[in-house]
């Protein structure tokens, strides 16, 4: 008996929490690529606000404002094929995957261009061609559908690994410790990515979860976790190079738990009292993802703020292109009402 | 050109607000997301955040105003290099305020006024049974075995279609359906899961977005219920929120209804539950051959298949067809026996007191015809009402509770469809309205019984 009990503690230290990587440092090209990224998000998502204010998007709009460097770092360590999964707050998400901002705006309105006809709406958006499985409005569901696909992607040995994203809230419902244990189980190539933006909905991490420390989480399954600062781009996709590394190998999935921080309320209807406003004022101050990424190009004189203008009208132009087009394009027509029910 | 700040709508049913405080003044530099002022909803107070960079030029409503309405023109912008004069604005702004705010109640009035007509649902042709050539070997087979060949056939012809669910590979199935099954196709394509129904139907939908064909195996549906999210807001729902891009190409199978004498919990028929939801097809076989055919279907079909069994039933041996390749239409009724004076429409486990009560019937004289639905949803509506026409009188069978059940539906739809034919009110024959009890006696009071059925048809067809 002794001697089992002296294994155990050893076989748990071996699988718990791992030490985060270093930031890897950037190059150019990619200092450049990531804050083009994060500011498209950035200005989409204020678009959309200003859209949602302006009664041209209806029902439930929430924006993934401040956390945009856990989706731009996680996408720059991926490759073709690999899928993507998420939940309600999805915005990022797609656009970091490369679906068209004119296609997610026009959604977002209702609109028969929107990438699902209009049909889906904010918190659901697919799209085959860019691997992106949603989009997905009951929190937690996207962790098992997440595991699925990383099922799928063991079931055809296609070598690529699919990433499962939910926030700290959706990391207290069961069916999540159901996919952990599938997944490390069947050592599937499926990377959990817990988006803790300290907050869900109004309800503050410490209030609700018993072990705050979400790297943890799969401890009891053995499977590792990563704590990773997710307002730094670069330590994000270390994180993600190293995770996406660990699961193509067929040592299975790996937790890493985001730590970051949404500027905005919970949905467009939140008036945020839970916290205060010295805690988001020093968080978009001290931390924000996309000012770090500048200072970093301005300092390394790779940049100057004209450089970065210039970018940012860009980025603008194309948000106004897609806010013209989502404004303009019709409703679905309503012959659309009985398709895509069944096939 | 200067940026108009509108008032806006913070929240889905804000029509108009307070601008409470301005956090700006005029002059105040601006960049995107700087708090400009305060607004109260019809829920909360809420901060209004700069989208543009620039300077705040005018305000145009001031702080304390009520009932400001939502896209009123608030304040202005000022890009640099533009001046407070450039916006001398305040007039054409304002001039320009009534114009925007008219624009939104435009979307209101296109909200309000009478929607365009509701295009018809479409009627999708369902094709009749494949035609059994003459000659052909008729070969008695439990439906157990008839499940279990229909899956191995189906996993012959498409490397995608796989099994997955709790004790299907090495214990052979708890109700020995996948018997043999783990030894033809290996630990790959027949997975046995851990008590985990949530989760590895959540893992079975995710799998089919990706074009695979699981067959994802419940125990029993009672376990389902930890699943039903999966089963309805994902699989179901996929096809429609992608609008067309990705659906779940799948089975969801196991026996429902009660078995014997294990009450509440372990004895629901869930074919009313799943006929509610648009995106899925509801399967419940009662013969052999049906099972066959049906399931080998329902593994090809594009959506997601919901395949009721039975448990009791999985012993019955029936005639099937020896065919290389016996497929049978997902939403097409069977006219198990042919009749003039009553039309009996059952499924699944129900088919066995109809078939007994028929045979009762018979005795006193009156020529009942059997439809066995076979498919809920889809149901196929026509072949029942084709019947009604002619015998002028309906009586419906199933296990399941009385309320919102499939016979009341079926009910529905005859009356609205052939009223006039109709010699008398439609009878449902359902199981009792209460929790499966244990004890043999009242177990068998709750489940409908042969003898209600005899009454029923006696009393539709005013025989005393």
């Amino acid at each position: 008996m002794a001697t089992r009990a002296k294994k155990s503690p050893a076989r748990s230290a071996q699988t718990s929490a791992i030490k985060a990587p270093k930031p890897i440092q950037f190059t150019k090209e990619q200092e450049l690529e990531a804050y083009r990224h994060m500011l498209l998000i950035r200005r989409f998502e204020e678009k959309a606000g200003q859209l949602y204010g302006m009664g041209f998007i209806g029902g439930f709009c929430h924006l993934y404002i401040g956390q945009e460097a856990v989706v731009t770092g996680m996408q720059m360590s991926l490759k073709e094929g690999d899928q993507v999964i998420t939940g309600y707050r999805d915005h990022g998400h797609m656009l970091a995957c490369g679906m068209s901002p004119r296609g997610v705006m026009a959604e977002l309105t209702g609109r028969r261009g929107g990438l699902s006809k209009g049909k889906g709406g904010s918190m659901h958006m697919f799209s085959k061609e860019k691997h992106f499985y949603g989009g997905h409005g009951i929190v937690g569901a996207q962790v098992s559908l997440g595991t699925g696909l990383a099922f799928a992607n063991r079931y055809r040995d296609n070598g690529n690994v699919s990433l499962a994203y939910f926030g700290d809230g959706a990391a207290n419902q069961g069916q999540v410790y159901e996919s952990f244990n599938m997944a490390s189980l069947w050592k599937l190539p499926v990377i959990y990515i817990i988006e803790n933006n300290r907050y869900a909905m109004g309800t503050s991490v410490s209030r609700a979860s018993a072990e705050t420390d979400f790297s943890k989480r799969g401890i009891s399954f053995n499977i590792p976790g990563i704590q990773v600062d997710g307002m730094d781009v670069r330590a994000v996709n270390a994180a993600g190079e190293e995770a996406a590394a660990w699961a193509r190998s067929g040592k299975g999935p790996m937790i890493l738990e985001m730590q970051t921080y949404r500027y905005r309320g919970h949905s467009m209807s939140d008036p945020a009292k839970y916290r205060s406003k010295d805690e988001v004022q020093k968080m978009r101050s001290d931390h924000d993802p996309i000012e770090q990424v500048k200072h970093r190009l301005i300092e390394n004189g790779w940049s100057t703020e004209d450089d970065l203008k210039k970018i940012d009208k860009e980025v603008r132009d194309i948000v106004a292109d897609a806010a013209d087009f989502a404004q303009s394009d019709p409703e679905p027509d309503p012959s659309e009402l009985y398709t895509d029910i069944l096939l | 050109m200067p940026v108009e700040i509108l008032m806006p709508a913070l929240s889905p049913t804000m029509e108009e607000g307070k601008l409470s405080k301005w956090l700006k003044k005029e002059g105040d530099k601006v960049t995107s997301g700087d708090v400009l002022a305060e607004i109260e909803t019809d829920k909360a107070t809420m901060e209004v955040e700069a989208v543009d960079e620039g300077t705040l030029g005018k305000i145009l409503v001031p702080e304390g105003t009520d009932n400001v309405k939502v896209n009123a023109v608030i304040a202005v912008l000022l890009a640099d290099g533009e001046s407070a004069d450039a916006a001398s604005a305040p007039k054409a702004a304002s001039a320009e305020a009534p114009a925007k705010a008219e624009e939104a109640p435009k979307q209101e009035a296109a909200a309000e006024k009478p929607a365009a007509s509701v295009p018809a649902a479409p009627k999708a042709e369902v094709a009749a049974d494949p035609d059994i050539p003459e000659g052909t070997e008729m070969v008695s087979t439990t439906v157990r075995e008839a499940l279990r060949d229909a899956m191995a056939e189906e996993m012959r012809r498409d490397s995608n279609v796989f099994i997955m669910g709790e004790e299907v590979a090495e214990y052979q199935g708890a109700y020995k359906i996948t018997q043999g099954l783990l030894d033809e196709f290996g630990p790959r394509r027949v997975v046995d899961t851990p008590i985990t129904e949530h989760g590895f139907a959540g893992v079975g939908v995710g799998a089919a977005m990706t074009g695979l064909r699981p067959i994802v195996e419940f125990m029993t549906f009672n376990f389902a219920m930890q699943a039903i999210d999966q089963i309805i807001n994902s699989a179901a729902k996929t096809l429609y929120m992608s609008g067309g891009q990705m659906g779940a190409p799948m089975v969801f199978r196991g026996p429902s209804g009660a078995a014997a004498r294990v009450a509440a919990q372990h004895s629901q028929c869930y074919a009313a539950w799943y006929s509610h939801i648009p995106g899925l097809k509801v399967v419940m076989p009662y013969s052999a051959a049906d099972a066959k055919g049906l399931l080998k279907a329902a593994i090809r079909d594009p959506n997601p298949v919901i395949f009721l069994e039975n448990e009791i039933l999985y012993g019955h041996s029936f005639d099937v067809p020896k065919l290389d390749d016996f497929v049978l239409p997902i939403g097409k009724a069977r006219i198990h026996k042919k009749g003039k004076d009553v039309t009996l429409v059952s499924f699944g486990i129900g088919m066995n007191y109809t078939v007994k009560a028929e045979a009762e019937l018979a005795k006193m004289g009156i020529d009942a015809e059997i439809i066995d639905l076979r498919t809920i949803r889809p149901m196929d509506i026509p072949t029942v009402i084709e019947s009604v026409k002619k015998t002028g009188r309906c009586v419906t069978i199933e296990e399941g509770y009385p309320q919102s059940s499939v016979g009341t539906e079926i009910a529905t739809r005859v009356m609205q469809q052939a009223f006039d034919y109709l010699d008398a009110p439609i009878l449902t024959i359902a199981g009792k309205d209460v929790p499966m009890p244990y004890a043999a006696n009242l177990e068998k009071l709750a489940l409908p019984n042969v003898q209600e059925i005899i009454d029923a048809v006696k009393a539709v067809t005013y025989t005393a």
